[in-house]
């Protein structure tokens, strides 16, 4: 009896509080009645998770046909990788992983984080390149799938915001000429679609170049995706800079700090925390954004699915499913990282100053 | 702005207050001002793809009339690196598509593995790079594919423009419509303000409006970027018919068809499509090359000769087919390659017919017929110069 109340209270109290909110939960209920079912019939009872075609085409997309990732998966998350070869891969995308995690979780102490990132990133090239260790040399531009997708996004952060600080700070300067260079490099980036900067970075830059000289492509297209992620996050920081009220500036000078200890010390700490939100933002973004490179044909994650699918006549149209698996991939990693924001947010250790 | 950062007065801390020479350091260099209200600049947004940009920088380079930066001998090239490196479609069934395993097969394909086997005596030392319509014709500018070989059409435009030459035509196609049955149409001239679902970046949108311009019929083109898109929007009801070319609308109504019953093909062909691989000029040798390697194939198939039959015909008496395969004189020596080059190419592939059976033809799923790709003796537009 006693649980019948209380269950009857925390209804009214989260689901009906009031009229507008009883209303929606109404709503979402007769939604869920109506579509849940045939949604977990579609893909669960009806589903066929075994990688035979013949069974996928005899349920004709009456319900799911998961075997298409079961056929595929090599070929979505590795790419044009050699086959034989796809251990390297593997590894080095799990120890990119852990090492991610690592940090987000803040599992380890800084400074070993930092020896973990100096170790990892360099294991990672060298197990996707080989030419070392007995390992057989693999081209970049045979590099594809999670891997590509994640080396792209990861070091197109880490290079981005450094170099994005410099630029904010840029523009701050006193300096007439490094004050102009900054805001003609953010404008300029910022004028043309990353697909464009893709482009040049990959066909235009080559003809250019003297002949002879090659820059490898993937090279290439991260600098371009760097370039392009840390014109965005400057700005993003440079509001962030505008918001620490001129009194830090004071106290800090008043305290006998030089400007790079009063940036390093008071400034940017604050700045930096006040753009949080937005810097995940870029993030997120520049992790989705990493799917237009297979314009410039290196595929990731979402090229190396269409490249799986496309020429492929037993499962060509079970191309919903394979979707649906690289979605619920990118849909992890964001998610991933807005939880990290979050934590970031409360009790990183600095009031807010009054504005 | 400047002004006011210049007008700004700045709490000093004079050297001479400070006194002793421990006294913290002069803070002479300060830069900012004291913030005026706090603002934010707009949230991060990257913008979303914009079509034309990679068309648009295309034709800059081109207009720019910048020379290839590996220009040279291709031939060359290819022998020091030992690989072949093959620019081939994203995935078209029966001409270009690689399998679970990530290995490459179709007719585009063969073309590449019958090269690699002529000069490089391995029809497996090719490397594959997929490239989409609208980067094709870039990737063989810049020097990143020694040859395309992805079923592009050979129109004056391509050919004259772009830097390129068309080699040889290994398949002609021609572009159809495939149409609901509800509809009862039976010509394409029915289609009268009709939505047709097309796929962008390929000459099969320009057909469209030139063949309904001819007509005096006007039409809604409903233009996607994506193969699979176009299908699925045609097979939910979105146009009333739906473009390509006709090797693909047998294939595309059997198999990605709801109910392939309700579907029919109809018997207008609105253009001439002639595919065939394509070589960046200014590489006379290399163009000779790609050119006769396909000529060769062709040859084989007149004279009957096969991938099984070949070592048998090495001895064979008919001078033309010993100068096919090198037993006689060395029409190798001409074209820079060893004496067996065309032996090498049939080995490795097979002869245009096996070819065009192993991957569009009857032992494939697309099961389409000989018909105009036949040999010129036999009906046929397959017609190679003599090798002697």
């Amino acid at each position: 009896m006693n649980q019948v109340v209380a269950t009857q209270a925390w209804l009214r109290r989260n689901l009906f509080s009031n009229v507008f909110s009883g209303l929606t939960t109404l709503l979402l209920l007769a939604a869920a009645l109506r579509w849940l079912p045939g949604l977990i019939d579609w893909m669960l009872l009806q589903a066929v998770f075994k990688a035979d075609a013949g069974a996928c085409q005899a349920v004709n997309h009456a319900g799911a046909c998961w075997g298409v990732v079961a056929e595929k998966y090599r070929f979505i998350l590795f790419g044009r990788y050699p086959h034989t070869e796809q251990w390297r891969p593997l590894l080095a995308t799990g120890l990119l992983l852990l090492v991610i995690v690592a940090s987000g979780m803040r599992l380890l102490h800084r400074r070993f984080l930092l020896a973990a990132w100096a170790l990892v990133l360099p294991a990672f090239f060298i197990l996707m390149g080989g030419g070392y260790l007995g390992l057989s040399p693999v081209g970049s531009d045979q590099w594809g799938g999670l891997p590509l997708t994640l080396l792209l996004a990861t070091t197109g952060m880490l290079l981005a915001f450094p170099l994005a600080i410099l630029v904010a700070l840029g523009r701050q300067s006193r300096l007439p000429l490094l004050r102009g260079l900054c805001m003609l490099y953010v404008e300029l980036v910022r004028g043309v679609p990353l697909i464009s900067v893709l482009f040049l970075a990959s066909f235009l830059f080559p003809i250019i170049l003297p002949p002879g000289v090659s820059i490898d492509v993937l090279l290439r297209v991260q600098a371009g995706i760097v370039l392009f992620a840390a014109a965005y996050l400057s700005e993003t920081i440079r509001g962030g800079l505008q918001a620490v009220p001129g009194g830090q500036h004071d106290a800090a000078a008043a305290l006998g700090l030089s400007h790079w200890q009063a940036m390093r010390w008071i400034i940017l700490p604050q700045a930096l925390r006040a753009v949080i939100p937005s810097m995940m933002n870029s993030a997120v973004s520049v992790f989705k954004d990493t799917s237009l490179v297979t314009v410039v044909s290196l595929y990731e994650l979402t090229g190396s699915l269409s490249l799986a699918l496309a020429g492929d006549a037993e499962w060509r149209s079970f191309y919903l499913e394979g979707y649906l698996f690289i979605g619920l991939i990118y849909w992890t990693g964001c998610y991933a990282m807005s939880r990290f924001s979050r934590s970031l947010e409360p009790g990183s250790g600095i009031s807010r100053p009054l504005a | 702005m400047n002004r006011r950062r210049a007008n700004c007065r700045w709490p000093r801390l004079p050297a001479e207050m400070a006194g002793t020479a421990a006294a913290p350091a002069p803070v002479a260099r300060m830069h900012s001002c004291p913030t005026f209200a706090p603002r934010l600049t707009d949230p991060m947004k990257l913008p979303n793809i914009a079509r034309p940009w990679p068309a648009a920088i295309a034709l800059l380079a081109l207009l720019l009339h910048l020379p290839a930066a590996h220009a040279g001998r291709t031939l060359d090239q290819v022998r020091q690196r030992a690989q072949l490196v093959c620019g081939v479609s994203t995935g078209v069934i029966g001409f270009s598509s690689a399998d679970s395993q990530g290995r490459w097969n179709g007719l585009d394909v063969d073309v590449c593995r019958a090269i690699a086997a002529a000069v490089l005596n391995d029809p497996n030392k090719v490397k594959y790079v997929p490239l989409n319509a609208q980067q094709r014709f870039t990737a063989l500018q810049s020097g990143e594919v020694d040859l395309l070989s992805r079923n592009t059409t050979w129109t004056l435009t391509r050919d004259a423009s772009l830097g390129l030459h068309f080699t040889a035509i290994t398949y002609y196609d021609g572009q159809g419509f495939l149409v609901p049955k509800k509809l009862k149409l039976t010509s394409a001239k029915q289609l009268k303000n009709a939505e047709i679902c097309v796929q962008s970046g390929t000459t099969t949108e320009k057909n469209l409006s030139d063949y309904f311009k001819a007509q005096g019929i006007k039409i809604k083109p409903v233009v996607f970027e994506k193969f699979e898109a176009s299908i699925k929007a045609f097979f939910s009801g979105r146009c009333q018919a739906y473009t390509t070319d006709a090797s693909a609308l047998a294939f595309i109504r059997s198999k990605e068809a709801p109910r392939p019953d309700d579907y029919l093909i109809l018997p207008e062909l609105i253009s001439k499509e002639p595919l065939g691989p394509v070589v960046r000029r200014g590489d006379d040798e290399w163009f000779a090359i790609v050119k006769w390697v396909i000529f060769a194939l062709i040859e084989a198939e007149e004279y009957g000769v096969t991938q099984a039959n070949l070592e048998q015909m090495k001895a064979s008496a008919d001078p033309a087919i010993q100068r096919l395969l090198g037993s006689a004189e060395d029409s190798g020596k001409l074209l820079g390659l060893e004496r067996d080059w065309a032996a090498r190419a049939v080995k490795a592939v097979g002869n245009y017919g096996e070819i065009f059976q192993r991957n569009v033809g009857s032992a494939s799923p697309l099961k389409l017929p000989r018909g105009v790709n036949a040999l010129w003796n036999k009906g046929g537009l397959m017609y190679a110069p003599p090798i002697r």
